[in-house]
């Protein structure tokens, strides 16, 4: 099939569009990271005047960025790993058994995704609130409570996901395992999971960067000691003296981790997709 | 996404399931498959299910600063908060309604940018060509990166004095008086035009992968019949995409009418009137006047209104599909 030259054009037209409109901001943030302070009090200029890292250097004493990079990263690992342990077992069950209340579970998980976030961020709060104070385990402004509560944000496409993935793993392979003695569990880590490897690493990273960039809990939720990068950022722009240059900086270095694993394992979000969403 | 798991099995002939059958499991019927989900289902009570009950609990009381620390017992005030902030000719109805407006004109554009430049991208990447896994790998950095990072980087772009928007407009002399993108009128723009810009490229994702479905020899057959550009895109391509479209449309609508992090982050805290999008609306009356009976009215009318709307679209597409 080959393509018109009216095609071609059209191609290289919408996909140079589409490419500046995406780059602008990214290289916004990377050239204006290199700015010394002046270049970013005056008029915009699309290149550093003395490219410099200071702003590299100045941004961990301008917040304490150090710690709130410690939150972020202890909160999203964590939860991401329990999220999807939680999720492994619950897809396994979802896509090999046949019980009462499957589809309810199916249903009723994945509606919890319409929620509007706003509609339980103040009962949540009240309820990590009184479950403190009646246990004595510290859940709001707590790593614990923020674990808890992101790890439940990223449960339903994950479960949704890896039951896509399962499901595309043939049958046989388990009666297979199961005539040589195995049981479910084993069945479960010896069979199933070895051949859904990239959905689970797809889902682990999800999971971390939904816990990773989420803003409305992370800001009703933390104080000074727990706060996370998501609100911790936002603290350059409350000083008198916007430091755009750090804040580039800082925006740079949060973003790397998350973006260089999301991109190296970006078939595996298309395959996971395949399998899962585009059912 | 709920028809997904309710009806999987229609309308996909180029995915053969290998089993060939529903998954009718030898293993025994037990209690296994409770105590599976069991970790799953109680995390989700502990942080949705049981919250949301507490929050439509909350909206039918007299919940305002002054009770706010003994919550417990505050007077039940019955439909009071829902009269107060559905009666549009009050002033807490007003500022409600056009906050509603705001959202489904903001939803609507968004939602359909992103759709269209997700199916656009995705279309002109199917043929390889030199740099093609570049572009792919480029367009969806956007969707990678950290929500708040993003936006803030789009903060700087809309400053008046230092961004680089204003820089273009008067180097090009596009404008004589640098305007503010922030606050007044401009700010819904702004919004947009942020909200498109992270959000694309999971319709890009979603298309992209929808799009492996599709058999070449169907695009060769329909080139075979003389089918241009429009009419491969309209008889092929569409129809192979409905299945992810009627998903991947659903979820951008309930994100974006959702959405609270791009105004929150965007503007500092709060929005201006013309940005003001229901979340962050909602969030301002709780947290402001400190009245959390009457933000939980508003946030419970909000929920029924996108359940309706959901279950409304699911009946329509569905539909459709049936008599495809």
């Amino acid at each position: 099939m080959r393509e018109t030259a009216g095609e071609r054009w059209a191609r290289r037209v919408v996909l140079t569009l589409l490419t500046l409109f995406t780059i602008t901001p990214l290289y916004v943030m990377l050239s204006s990271s290199l700015k010394p302070l002046r270049d970013v009090q005056g008029p915009f200029t699309w290149v550093p005047s003395r490219p410099s890292f200071q702003a590299f250097v100045d941004m961990w004493s301008t917040v304490p960025l150090g710690r709130y990079l410690v939150n972020s990263l202890l909160v999203s690992s964590v939860a991401a790993l329990i999220s999807v342990a939680i999720a492994i077992f619950a897809a396994f069950a979802v896509s090999r058994y046949r019980f009462r209340g499957r589809q309810v579970f199916s249903v009723t998980v994945l509606s919890t995704q319409m929620f509007p976030g706003i509609l339980f961020l103040l009962p949540l709060f009240l309820i990590y609130v009184n479950l403190g104070n009646a246990t004595g385990i510290e859940l709001y402004a707590s790593r614990t409570g923020l674990i808890i509560t992101y790890l439940t944000f990223s449960l339903p496409f994950s479960i949704w996901m890896l039951v896509g993935y399962f499901d595309s793993i043939p049958r046989g392979l388990d009666e297979a395992a199961q005539v040589d003695g195995a049981g479910p569990m084993r069945t479960l880590f010896q069979v199933i999971l070895p051949t859904a490897i990239p959905g689970v690493v797809a889902v682990t990273v999800y999971a971390f960067m939904t816990a990773w960039g989420e803003v409305l809990f992370a800001s009703v939720m933390t104080d000074e000691n727990s706060r996370t990068l998501a609100v911790g950022l936002q603290g350059y722009a409350t000083q008198y003296n916007v430091y755009w240059n750090q804040v580039m900086a800082a925006s740079l270095v949060v973003s790397l981790p998350v973006v260089a694993g999301f991109l190296m394992l970006q078939r595996y979000f298309v395959a996971g997709l395949t399998a899962g969403a585009v059912k | 996404m709920v028809t997904t798991t309710t009806a999987p099995e229609e309308a996909r002939p180029s995915t053969p399931r290998k089993a060939g059958r529903k998954p009718k499991s030898r293993l025994p019927r037990s209690k296994l498959p409770y105590l599976l989900l069991l970790p799953a289902v109680a995390l989700e009570l502990l942080v949705h299910v049981i919250p949301m009950v507490v929050g439509v609990w909350m909206s039918v009381l007299e919940l305002t600063q002054f009770q706010i620390r003994n919550w417990s017992e505050a007077p039940f005030a019955g439909l009071d908060n829902y009269r107060a902030t559905l009666d549009f000719n009050g002033p807490v109805g007003e500022e409600l309604l056009h906050s509603f407006w705001v959202t489904v004109l903001y939803t609507t554009l968004s939602v359909g940018l992103c759709w269209l430049f997700g199916l656009f991208a995705a279309v002109f990447l199917q043929r390889p060509f030199p740099g093609r896994s570049l572009l792919r790998t480029l367009f969806l950095t956007p969707y990678a990166l950290p929500v708040y990072a993003a936006i803030i980087t789009w903060t700087f772009i809309y400053q008046r004095d230092t961004g680089l928007l204003n820089e273009l407009l008067t180097v090009t002399g596009l404008v004589d008086e640098r305007p503010f993108w922030l606050i007044g009128p401009n700010s819904f723009w702004a919004l947009l035009v942020v909200s498109v810009w992270k959000q694309w490229p999971f319709a890009f994702l979603c298309i992209m992968a929808g799009l492996q479905n599709v058999p070449t020899e169907m695009y060769e057959a329909a080139a075979i019949d003389g089918a241009g550009f429009w009419r491969r895109l309209k008889d092929v391509t569409l129809p192979m995409l409905r299945p992810v479209n009627q998903v991947l449309v659903l979820v951008l609508f309930l994100w974006t009418f959702n959405d609270f992090n791009t105004p929150f982050v965007l503007f500092g805290g709060s929005a201006p009137e013309q940005a003001d999008i229901i979340s962050i609306h909602i969030y301002r009356s709780s947290f402001i006047t400190w009245n959390f009976g009457q933000g939980s009215a508003m946030s419970v009318a909000l929920l029924l209104f996108l359940l309706l709307v959901t279950a409304v679209y699911l009946l329509i597409t569905n539909r459709r599909r049936e008599h495809a």
